[in-house]
């Protein structure tokens, strides 16, 4: 299978790895086999939405975020946090608290990711009814949805919006503040704290983008576990740093579940979890639902809450987000003096830059670019599927028979990697034990193999 | 060219999209334009419904070569006694309760055609309908 110049943020890190094949029977998109005892992911197909991260018992999936000390090659050190991030954090400790011990670890500012989002929603409502004719637009909030539309469901590409989600707008944002007070760009280090997967690989690889201001990405449980540690080893309350603006409780709970469709115009609905949305998205394409304006789909249970880089348990963390919500009171607090404006304070400068490009697709559902050639291959795929037991054990090291009989019919997979047709091959004398083992350790190594052998003392 | 056959229940919303979804998945394998496929799911759909709203039961019969792709539907059912009218956009003999489930806005016919380039419509009242479709891959 040919892998694409796509960049993923999960690795499988093959000497940890020990092929259990967890990992490829919860992928949504079928990007991973098993060789030689080791996953091995398509990047083609890969969506980076995590959900083999979470499965992984021996935490050979690392999701590959940017050195810490990173953050000191730069004079100016930001910040990017995501309002999940305070989220994490029990209700005794502040924000306060928080922000302090996160300057004494090496930023300089720091900057909640949901400031933007009075920019981006006023763009939204405008972009939503001026392209009326699309049905329903969809968000492009979760990078990892944005991906899986593009790999498939790539009839469904035009409809997503062409809007940059608030981790851009943001970004952008605090680089042209700064800049006007005279920092010079080489300085400024704008720094990501990342609750998933999906937004590194857009940072580093955006869609319909085509560069960020976003010089680093640092994963929330590694950020999450240094702050926490600090802030119970000792009781520090002071905290001088210039406050950004307390986010309003619309913009703290944009990135909860509902968060962007409660405030779209028209018929709005919210879905998450990839499964969901993936059913969703099937019947939508065969425009068996109609007359939706506007659709939020998000890849984690409970939106960014459950990202796969949280440590708080999702529930929580949405209840502590809501609670700081309804505490939000405009006037409640004062705006320190150097603290960063609002940015509608530059909505003419953002919305210069808020638009992406088209998004293309790049369907992995294709046999073959040609058609006719797709039709023999297709044709093959069925032969190989009367052959197959349907069972879908995964033994063979792919996920389903379907996958198998894919993989067979583009030339990866040998049908003899079905434990059924060994059995029959054996019994009939086409097929050696020796042959059938060996065919069973390329798939699953020499360990699994001889595990009952070595312990047993054949 | 290959062949497939599905079968659709009369009555039976719950699997009402059945065969679009099948054909849906098979054309994407063989990289036909997505928005071919749209056009063409969106018309076998209408007509799927329509068996399931109106016939006892139904056999749809799609053949596809890089050419083009036909589809017949061969329903047992009341059939459609005026079908120029059945054409009309807005026109629908659908029962209150199918209404209710979201179906028989009378957009069915009309679409179908919109969303194929060939259309064809026999039936014999009393007996069943056959529609057929077909829909060209290079235009």
């Amino acid at each position: 299978m040919e892998t694409g110049n796509f960049h993923h943020a999960l690795k499988i890190r093959e000497d940890l790895c020990i092929g259990c094949s967890h990992c490829m029977n919860v992928c949504p998109t079928e990007a991973i086999r098993v060789k030689n005892g080791k996953s091995v992911l398509f990047g083609d197909r890969c969506v980076d939405c995590g959900e083999c991260f979470r499965v992984c018992p021996v935490s050979a999936i690392i999701i590959d975020h940017d050195d810490f000390n990173y953050i000191f090659d730069y004079k100016y050190r930001v910040a990017l946090v995501p309002a999940v991030f305070t989220g994490q954090f029990p209700e005794d400790i502040s924000l306060r608290q928080i922000h302090s011990v996160m300057l004494e670890l090496g930023f300089t500012h720091i900057y909640e990711v949901e400031n933007s989002v009075d920019v981006l929603s006023e763009t939204l409502d405008a972009y939503i009814s001026k392209n009326n004719e699309t049905k329903p637009l969809i968000s492009s909030f979760c990078p990892a949805i944005v991906r899986l539309i593009q790999v498939k469901f790539p009839a469904l590409v035009d409809n997503i919006i062409r809007l940059k989600p608030p981790l851009d707008i943001s970004a952008h944002f605090l680089k042209k503040e700064l800049l006007s007070k005279g920092i010079p760009s080489e300085e400024i280090g704008i720094f990501y704290v990342t609750p998933c997967a999906a937004k590194i690989a857009a940072i580093k690889d955006p869609v319909g983008e085509t560069n960020s201001p976003i010089a680093g990405v640092i994963n929330m449980d590694f950020l999450f576990n240094k702050v926490y540690r600090q802030v119970k080893q000792r009781n520090n309350q002071s905290c001088a740093i210039p406050l950004s603006p307390k986010l309003s409780g619309k913009s703290t709970c944009w990135s909860l579940t509902s968060g962007e469709a409660s405030h779209a115009k028209g018929r709005c609905l919210a879905i998450d979890e990839i499964h969901n949305v993936i059913e969703f998205l099937e019947r939508l394409e065969n425009e068996e639902i109609s007359d939706i304006d506007f659709l939020e789909l998000r890849a984690c249970d409970e939106s960014c809450a459950g990202g796969v880089l949280t440590t708080s348990n999702r529930f929580l963390t949405v209840e502590r987000l809501r609670n700081h919500a309804d505490s939000y009171h405009a006037k409640d607090e004062p705006v320190h003096p150097d603290a960063f404006r609002n940015p509608t304070s530059e909505s003419d400068y953002l919305n210069e830059r808020i638009f992406i490009d088209e998004v293309k697709p790049r369907s992995i559902l294709k046999l073959d670019e040609n058609m006719a050639e797709a039709m023999r291959k297709m044709e093959k795929v069925n032969r190989i599927m009367q052959l197959l037991p349907l069972v879908d054990c995964g033994v063979c090291g792919a996920p389903s028979c379907q996958a198998l009989a894919q993989d067979i019919a583009q030339g990866e997979a040998k049908i003899q990697q079905c434990i059924f047709i060994q059995k029959i091959l054996e019994q009939k004398g086409e097929m050696s034990l020796d042959d059938s083992i060996e065919v069973m350790q390329g798939i699953w190594g020499y360990g699994k193999t001889n595990k009952y052998r070595d312990i047993k003392g054949f | 060219m290959m062949h497939f056959e599905f079968q659709v229940e009369g009555g039976n919303f719950t699997k009402a999209g059945a065969a679009s979804s099948q054909l849906k998945k098979i054309l994407k394998q063989l990289n036909v334009d997505p928005k071919i496929v749209k056009r063409i799911v969106v018309a076998l759909y209408e007509a799927e419904v329509n068996i399931v709203a109106h016939a006892y039961k139904g056999d749809i019969i799609i053949d596809i070569d890089t050419q083009k792709i036909g589809i017949k539907l061969i329903d047992e059912g009341p059939g459609i006694p005026d079908i120029e009218q059945a054409m009309q956009l807005g026109y629908s003999t659908a029962s209150p309760s199918v209404r209710e489930m979201g179906f028989g806005a009378g957009m069915g016919l009309p679409n179908i055609k919109n969303n194929s380039d060939e259309l064809r419509i026999t039936s014999e009242v009393n007996k069943g309908t056959i529609v057929e479709l077909i829909t060209y891959l290079n235009q």
